[in-house]
């Protein structure tokens, strides 16, 4: 990923764990946690005891000492949080592979476990457990005290502002985010490990009820609980393990206007001017760094915390124009099988779980190793990125 | 009579002034001293040129819509009885954008583009809301 990093050391993912994702599990945050991560190191046959480097979200309540006092990791040499909730998927790749191509680690474990079911709240604080924007109290602070008081406040209302904006700049029509649940959803359909294993169709969505206009309840990422982990070390190392070992062919972080402060973010990407800013500034440094296009990517895993997203983030990375992400998802080239760039493959947020996105690299790892449950033929690069509402990153994965 | 689980401003930090003019049913935003940028929401440096001296200048009150929504549940608790509500977010003819809400108005004639003027809301003897009115 860094450029001048010796082949040997070239930062490769070579281990993923899961636990079941569901609407409620019965075990605690941590718990989950170290699930997740002993299933990563089982997965590529390292030991536990092996890991000297972790990365999390800020947003994460799972600490470092949680972790390693819990499982027995006898010594850290590196560790390190991503900022903002969604946006961090791809940057913990970013910055577990920093570490191992540095020479900081040699085996980094990235973890996120998340209890967002609606009975799963385990504290009174925002971040402990079910919704987060239904905790904030009746004092919100920072830039919260300017949506709030007028009835803002889910992550859903905001980005349905961001959603009609668009549509009025570019006539997408809420039907495209439609497609695009109704594709996810048929993915999810085949994916044993889905939470919604129920396909829907167009029809479904338009009866689906409305959470915040033009946004559906179909088109919203689930509530949840589960965890997800990976390991990434050098290739050299990866050589001697039992999984064939995935690449991080580059990577790249970016400052995106977040939600939160959606009179900002919207007076600085609402206006469409082509502004070289979030996912557009970060794509051409990712693809100009690996050296490769946008339409080579053969799947991509894009942060979908609503469907609304995907043509966004589309448009962003130039994977089509600048206004085509509707007509692109209603092309059907974001479907699997046959679409010329499959998109969340696992069935997304809305369709297999939402861990906050980072389920999206496990998928992007199967997918290049041949496993996926829907499975891309000759699947040699992947896609990853992280919110295009927050701080935010992306990356390229190969075999 | 205001539930009593209304979402409020803190009673430090940036915005107090914001909502204190709002109070006196006044629309202020703040203006770089040094290079004349109107800016919301309210910080301790101009974005543009980084100077600390600015002023709370009164705003026209008028905007049009750049954007919203219609919310349905789940809402926030104080919210609850009031579904379907709009969010809107304005554009002030001064430059900046603002999230309110637009009162006397179907939800369904609301558009991207349509003219609005400020107008103030009491909701209790503490908070006072500067929503938007289509301008007839």
């Amino acid at each position: 990923m860094l450029a001048g990093t010796p082949p040997a050391r070239e930062a490769t993912i070579v281990g993923i764990g899961q636990t079941a994702f569901e609407k409620s599990i019965d075990r605690s945050e941590l718990a989950l946690a170290c699930d997740a991560v002993l299933a990563a190191c089982d997965d590529c046959g390292l030991s536990v005891t092996d890991v000297d480097g972790v990365v999390r979200y800020d947003v994460e309540q799972t600490t470092e000492w949680d972790l390693i006092y819990a499982l027995g990791v006898p010594h850290l040499n590196f560790f390190a949080g991503t900022p903002s909730g969604g946006g961090g998927v791809a940057n913990t790749i970013v910055l577990a592979a920093t570490a191992v191509e540095s020479g900081l680690a040699d085996h980094v474990v990235v973890y996120r476990a998340r209890k967002r079911g609606r009975r799963s709240a385990f504290g009174s604080g925002p971040l402990e457990g079910g919704r987060p924007w239904a905790k904030v109290g009746t004092r919100p602070s920072g830039t919260q005290q300017y949506h709030h008081p007028f009835g803002l406040a889910s992550p859903a209302q905001e980005m349905a502002i961001i959603a009609r904006r668009h549509m009025h700049v570019y006539g997408t029509k809420a039907e495209h985010f439609g497609l695009q649940a109704v594709a996810q959803r048929r993915h999810a359909a085949t994916n044993p490990a889905a939470i919604m294993r129920n396909p829907i169709t167009l029809e479904d969505w338009s009866a689906a009820r409305m959470i915040a206009d033009p946004i559906r309840l179909v088109d919203c990422s689930l509530e949840n609980d589960g965890a997800v982990a990976l390991v990434v070390t050098t290739a050299e190392r990866a050589t001697d393990l039992r999984q064939p070992g995935v690449r991080v062919l580059a990577g790249a972080m970016g400052e995106h206007p977040i939600h939160t402060q959606l009179a900002v973010f919207l007076a600085e990407t609402g206006a469409y001017s082509g502004r070289e800013t979030g996912g557009r500034s970060i794509g051409h440094r990712l693809f100009g760094s690996a050296g490769v296009a946008p339409a080579d990517v053969d799947v991509a895993l894009i942060f979908d915390h609503f469907t609304m997203a995907v043509p966004l983030t589309l448009e962003q990375y130039g994977f089509c124009g600048e206004g085509e992400g509707g007509p692109f998802i209603e092309s059907g080239a974001t479907s699997w099988p046959d679409g010329r760039l499959p998109v969340n493959t696992h069935g997304g947020s809305n369709g297999e779980a939402f861990i906050h996105g980072v389920n999206h690299l496990p998928e992007a790892v199967r997918q290049l190793r041949g496993t996926a449950a829907n499975q891309v033929p000759g699947c040699r690069l992947a896609f990853v990125n992280g919110s295009i509402t927050d701080c935010s990153g992306a990356v390229l994965l190969a075999r | 009579m205001v539930r009593e689980d209304f979402p409020k401003p803190p009673p430090t930090g940036d915005g107090v002034p914001f909502w204190a003019y709002a109070r006196e049913h006044e629309l202020r935003v703040q203006r770089c001293r040094d290079c004349g940028l109107h800016r919301f929401h309210p910080r301790p440096r101009c974005p543009r040129c980084r100077s600390e001296a600015a002023d709370w200048v009164p705003c026209r009150g008028t905007g049009s819509v750049f954007s919203y929504t219609i919310c349905y549940p789940p809402v926030l608790p104080a919210y609850a009885s009031s579904v379907p509500y709009n969010v809107a977010v304005i554009e002030l003819d001064e430059g900046p954008l603002m999230v309110s809400n637009v009162v006397d108005c179907p939800n369904e004639e609301l558009e991207v583009g349509l003219p609005v003027e400020v107008c103030f809301v009491d909701v209790d003897e503490e908070l006072t809301l500067p929503q938007f009115r289509p301008r007839r």
